[in-house]
């Protein structure tokens, strides 16, 4: 496989409300996971968020930090993923 | 860096995972068994229990950790070996089900739901080891759980031996017999081919082909859920379009065996052989092919435009699928099969779709007449003369087709038969009454069609 990555990409789907960069960006701090990219639209009146995150130093496995991420989605009424780049990069690219 | 993709495609991909069971369906590692021979069959036994221990010792845990990493399930984890008549013949023995009970511990051990290759190739005649391992097919899959048996009965290039499909046929109503408590799971664990692939991921029909390496892993993609969704979104494109939708579909789903095939193969240092583009059901709501065709147009399955319908979509699904993977290869079609779909479950409680419309349809689509339950006092004769159709439209149409029926003891017309699980539920299907004994006891064999004229 091509220089093997180890970024995820996280989206936040919902309604937008105060603090959701604020709290997804300090769960990705307290697990060391850097975050690379973002940006932020709005599709078929969905507020998205889609952040490009680096796990090469993280101190959690992928899994925990999904998990961590879909409970702090579910605390906020949001739906939070995240997903390996390489599953875009072979869905997506030819 | 930045991100490469637009929300447009993230979005879709998330949804394909969490709301439309895009899944892998297995990962199937082939082991060759060949150099397990031995002149003793308990040692041959103990030889192969020890090499795909050996070899699948991390099998599941590597599919577990790709399936943390990229967030896509992978429901299966299997083995198939090499045909265990090539294996099982150099000893003296002739009952090989002590054979059966090593690979059912060893699929115990390693922690894979099913193990593929109890198998014989006698499309042309059979050997004493072929003879002796159909011989054991009756009691190997009654007293094992996750082995498969599987025996090809003819080829293009060979026309069809029909002395074993007559053999099969017996042999099919005594795997029933033998697991009659069960309504004949056994059945469910046993297929009887035309033009049997060498690198088969699916199960029940897997074994590990005498072309392969020593070793290979061979992965089966999925995902009816993913193509009905995109064909629902479409309802008002013409069949030209629709072909496109789907080809598009097929392309990503495959792409996404192709990543864990790759992953897979280097976690595991076993060479990548090839993925399996097939769209496979299961008896969840939502993972059903037949609901596509009916997507499609269709009120019910089984009714007219059934067969171009599915003509339709195998071949889109083919045409996608290819351009996505650097090899493919296994049985790669749609599966019809009917215990474990459940809008084919429903259209055969409601009669729209029949035994014979089946047939037709196997015509255009992989692989055959698969998971239905037909009466439990079929006579062994007219089992083999629908081993003898199913092969003989394998034959001249140049595909793989199989037949796994269940004749369910002591189960009439319109009866339910439950096996549970990913194998599902059945009702049990009217056959012709007529007798076709005297067409199968004439045996020899149908000669190998020519490969010109075609028309």
């Amino acid at each position: 496989m091509q220089q093997p990555s180890n970024r995820v990409i996280v989206t936040v789907i919902g309604e937008d409300k105060v603090g959701i960069i604020a709290n997804v960006s300090t769960l990705l701090a307290e697990a060391n996971a850097n975050i690379v990219d973002i940006s932020q639209t709005t599709l078929r009146e969905f507020f998205t968020m889609i952040m490009l995150v680096d796990m090469d130093k993280a101190l959690v496995p992928f899994d925990e930090l999904k998990r961590r991420l879909n409970v702090k989605g579910e605390a906020m009424g949001l739906r939070i993923d995240a997903q390996h780049e390489d599953v875009f990069k072979f869905m997506h690219r030819v | 860096m930045s991100i490469q993709f637009s929300p447009q495609e993230i979005l879709e991909t998330i949804r394909m995972v969490q709301m439309e069971n895009l899944d892998i369906r297995t990962i199937t590692m082939g082991i060759s068994l060949r150099n397990c021979a031995h002149p003793d069959l308990e040692v041959a036994a103990a030889k192969a229990y020890e090499k795909i221990c050996r070899a699948a010792e991390r099998l599941v845990a590597v599919g577990d950790e790709i399936e943390r990493d990229y967030g896509i399930p992978i429901i299966n984890k299997r083995v198939s070996v090499t045909p265990v008549a090539l294996v099982a013949e150099s000893s003296a023995s002739r009952d090989y089900v002590v054979f059966a009970r090593a690979l059912e511990r060893a699929a115990a051990t390693v922690g894979v739901n099913f193990l593929g290759g109890f198998s014989a190739l006698v499309h042309k005649g059979m050997t004493p080891g072929d003879e002796a391992l159909i011989n054991s097919i009756p009691e190997a899959l009654a007293v094992t759980e996750r082995v498969c048996a599987s025996v090809n009965v003819g080829t293009t290039r060979a026309g069809i031996n029909m002395d074993a499909v007559r053999r099969m046929g017996e042999i099919v109503c005594e795997t029933a017999q033998r697991t009659a408590d069960r309504d004949g799971v056994g059945c469910a664990k046993l297929v009887v081919f035309c033009n049997a692939v060498e690198d088969n991921p699916f199960m029940a029909g897997a074994f590990h082909g005498i072309g392969e390496p020593d070793c290979v892993i061979n992965v089966g993609v999925s995902g009816p859920g993913v193509v009905l969704r995109a064909i629902e979104q479409q309802p008002d494109i013409d069949l030209g379009e629709l072909a496109s939708v789907i080809k598009r579909t097929a392309f990503k789903i495959t792409r996404m065996g192709e990543l864990v095939g790759r992953s897979a193969s280097a976690k595991l240092g076993v060479p990548f052989g090839i993925v399996d583009l097939s769209l496979a059901p299961t008896p969840a709501q939502g993972d059903s092919v037949a609901r596509i065709l009916e997507v499609m147009g269709l009120e019910r399955v089984g009714t007219h435009g059934s067969t171009a319908a599915l003509a339709m979509l195998n071949d889109a699904v083919k045409k996608g699928g290819a351009m996505a993977s650097s090899h493919v290869g296994g049985l790669s079609g749609a599966f019809i099969p009917v215990s474990e779909d459940a809008a084919m479950i429903d259209a055969a409680i409601a009669g729209s779709i029949t035994f014979d419309k089946l047939e037709a349809m196997t015509c255009v689509c992989s692989v055959g007449l698969d998971m239905i339950a037909v009466p439990g006092d079929t006579p062994p004769e007219t089992i083999a003369a629908i081993i003898a159709d199913e092969a003989a439209i394998g034959m001249i149409n140049r595909k793989t087709t199989a037949v796994r029926v269940i004749p369910a003891p002591g189960k009439k017309v319109g009866d339910m038969v439950e096996f549970g699980g990913l194998l599902g539920r059945a009702p049990v299907m009217a056959l012709h009454r007529e007798s076709s004994a005297a067409f199968v006891r004439r045996g020899g064999r149908i000669p190998a069609p020519l490969q010109a004229f075609n028309n």
